[in-house]
């Protein structure tokens, strides 16, 4: 899929020691990642927790207040120009022209972009989208769903190296969820690098690699497996009569780091596995109460990650 | 349920202050809105009550003295004591008194013949003349009036001349009203009524133009992809130009048809300068969207731009009836350059040598603003 000059090299994004703030607020705090070509890297954390300004800062739409790196082999502080003809940025609000059709939408993503037919290009990716026969409705009638098929066809229509999806899914219902993840992996498998932030755990389990950001600081990154084994988390099942009372008592317990309730239980779980172990002992004890020992999910990681973390910044989240 | 959200049965009243008080808040909040309602006032209240002027002084006058003595020295000065006239020209040649009078330099020209002293010496009643640019009536009426109290006193007390009692004056001073003869107030309103009215709707289309993609969150996009500041100002503004051509047209032909103005001078001159004034405008509208921050803004400022295009540009009230620093305000308004081309082309015929200050002046106008928009876009949303 690249024909450029440096695919001798595997590296699709690789920054180092990135920082922003916007007025006194530090939105990201030294951040360095690595992502390879062909990988869905998935991005997380909170809202306001500068997932956002990365990804802009990436292709050239912020300038990082200090720090260097790369994005497709270009300078991300000098060649910008360059980056943005390879990379297709989908943007958290939809912002394909409302007032334009689905065709005139693509005709004009085309023509930015230098393509040599236009016209046929968007004809192309009204049939790959499956929206024959309403390529002439207005973008801003389309459903949510619809809408977001629509900016990601956009976005692929110049063939880009890179996609960078700000939560893209965000408002969309779980089919075409699914869906969009179905086409994300195809196209992963074809060589582009998709960098894709969400709030989803089930979309987490489905990149290749995830970062996790809190409070503008990446505090853990890997495989979904790596992260949850480097957060050694230790983690119970408990089920009770009175959950909420349970909880209640349990987070003034020691050993419990956090009481997540899940339906007809609770999830409890800790750093200290020692501790955590002589408690559930003493509450086993109890009438009414099944404990049993299970594995800690990605959300009681990042819940537990973002406990750790102080939150310097409790205003209001940046643009 | 805590004490604080029980409800206590909600009144009308206090539902219209909860919404009054909203409503406050968020005016309080919008700095920009809040300025424009309190200083903006205060600044055109100053501006435009200190600079406007319906009984207009000190006009431009360009004299031509066929002789030299001290008849004519006095006559000049009579002009200037009647606080209407104020001599800026002084004309070698009558070719050159018209042309000064025609690219609207001077608002008047007096020209005193030869042997003019000999013969009010004489007794003979000699004649000289006033030529007055009339395409505005209001400024070059009331001028003129005061031309007849300065015969009888202009010469009084000089050596050797006829006593005032006597029955005829030493002379007399015939008027020539240029342009515009009859006095016809729709034949200098119509020209201007073109500039006016491109301007208004020149500025509100550019000035919408960025705010509404900021607004829309289509910038974002439009940012990230590979499509530079200068491409998109043009693509931008370009259409406009076109817009802004088919209403000029409408507004000639109506004009020439419903109010019977003339177009003396060449129809392709004065299209070649309505497309230059169109895209002047357009740049400053277009140099107002890179600036406001919403679309509300943005017609906040272009409103705020047109008063005084209407007010200072000559439009309305004399130009050279205001004082020296409106005058600068009013020469950096592309309107005002327009205005003068407009009337110039339509009424008196002019031709590029006559109109080319208001050229480099349009052209120059026109670089700036977009110099400014270009450099005020926003390349990123740091």
């Amino acid at each position: 899929m690249s024909d450029q000059e440096n695919n001798s090299s595997d590296i699709a994004i690789q920054v180092e020691g990135l920082t922003k703030s916007f007025g006194d607020k530090v939105v990201v705090r030294d951040l360095s990642m690595t992502v390879h070509r062909g990988q869905i890297y998935g991005f997380l954390g909170p809202n306001g927790s500068g997932k956002t300004t990365t990804i802009r800062m990436l292709c050239g739409l912020l300038t990082p207040d200090s720090g260097r790196g790369t994005c497709l082999g270009y300078d991300i502080l000098k060649d910008s120009r360059l980056i943005k003809e390879r990379v297709g940025y989908m943007t958290q609000r939809f912002s394909l022209y409302q007032d334009l059709t689905i065709k005139e939408n693509l005709e004009f993503v085309a023509r930015i972009y230098g393509l040599r037919s236009p016209t046929r290009a968007a004809r192309d990716a009204i049939d790959r989208l499956g929206l024959n026969g309403r390529e002439n409705q207005l973008a801003g009638e389309l459903s949510g769903g619809w809408k977001q098929r629509l900016a990601l066809g956009a976005c692929i229509l110049p063939s880009p190296d890179l996609l960078l999806l700000d939560e893209p899914t965000a408002g969309v219902d779980p089919k075409a969820r699914r869906d969009f993840w179905n086409e994300i992996h195809a196209l992963a498998a074809d060589g582009l690098t998709v960098l894709v932030s969400t709030h989803y755990m089930d979309e987490a389990e489905r990149c290749h690699q995830i970062a996790y950001l809190a409070y503008g600081k990446l505090l853990t990154h890997g495989s979904v497996e790596d992260v949850i084994r480097k957060a050694r988390l230790e983690t119970w099942t408990v089920t009770a009569p009175d959950l909420h009372a349970l909880a209640i008592e349990l987070e003034n317990t020691p050993g419990v780091d956090m009481v997540a309730p899940f339906g007809n239980s609770l999830h409890v779980s800790g750093r200290d596995r020692q501790v955590l172990e002589r408690t559930v002992e003493n509450f086993k004890k109890r009438e009414g109460q099944v404990w049993e020992r299970s594995e800690p999910s990605l959300e009681d990681v990042f819940i537990d990650l973002m406990q750790g973390t102080s939150d310097n910044f409790s205003g209001a989240a940046p643009r | 349920m805590t004490n604080s959200s029980k409800r206590v049965g909600s009144t009308g009243f206090s539902r219209f202050v909860a919404m009054f008080a909203k409503e406050f808040i968020q005016l309080r909040r919008d700095r920009v809105t809040f300025a424009t309602m309190i200083i903006v006032p205060l600044m055109q209240l100053l501006l435009f009550g200190f600079a406007i002027n319906t009984n207009p002084h000190n006009l431009p006058t360009a004299i031509l003295l066929q002789e030299h003595n001290d008849i004519g020295r006095a006559i000049v000065a009579a002009l200037e004591n009647t606080k209407y006239f104020e001599v800026s020209h002084i004309a070698q040649s009558s070719a050159e008194l018209d042309h000064w009078i025609k690219s609207g330099e001077v608002l008047f020209g007096v020209e005193i013949p030869a042997n003019f002293a000999r013969d009010v010496r004489r007794g003979d009643n000699p004649s000289m003349l006033v030529v007055a640019d009339a395409t505005d009536p209001v400024a070059a009426g009331t001028a003129l009036g005061a031309l007849d109290g300065i015969v009888k006193t202009a010469l009084r007390g000089l050596h050797a001349i006829p006593l005032d009692n006597s029955s005829t004056p030493p002379f007399t001073i015939s008027t020539q009203r240029r342009y515009n003869p009859a006095g016809v107030t729709s034949l200098n309103i119509v020209p201007g009524l073109l500039g006016t009215i491109l301007t208004m709707t020149m500025l509100i289309f550019t000035s919408l133009s960025v705010t509404r993609e900021v607004e829309r969150g289509t910038m974002e996009s439009l940012l990230a992809m590979p499509i530079d500041p200068l491409q998109i100002m043009l693509g931008k503004i370009t259409p406009y130009i076109v817009v802004g051509f088919a209403q000029a047209a409408i507004i000639l032909v109506a004009g020439v048809t419903i109010f019977s103005v003339p177009v003396d001078g060449s129809l392709a001159l004065l299209i070649v300068m309505t497309i230059l004034f169109v895209t002047a405008t357009l740049s400053v509208g277009y140099t107002f969207s890179t600036i406001a921050r919403n679309q509300l803004q943005a017609i906040q400022m272009s409103m705020m731009f047109f008063l005084p295009n209407i007010l200072l540009s000559g439009f309305m009230f004399p130009f050279s009836g205001m004082p020296g620093w409106a005058q600068v305000i009013g020469e950096l308004l592309p309107l005002t350059h327009y205005l003068r081309m407009v009337r110039g082309i339509m009424l008196k015929g002019a031709d590029t040598g006559d109109l080319s200050t208001q050229i480099v002046w349009l052209t120059a106008l026109m670089l700036a603003s977009m110099a400014i928009a270009v450099t005020r876009f926003r390349r990123t949303l740091d």
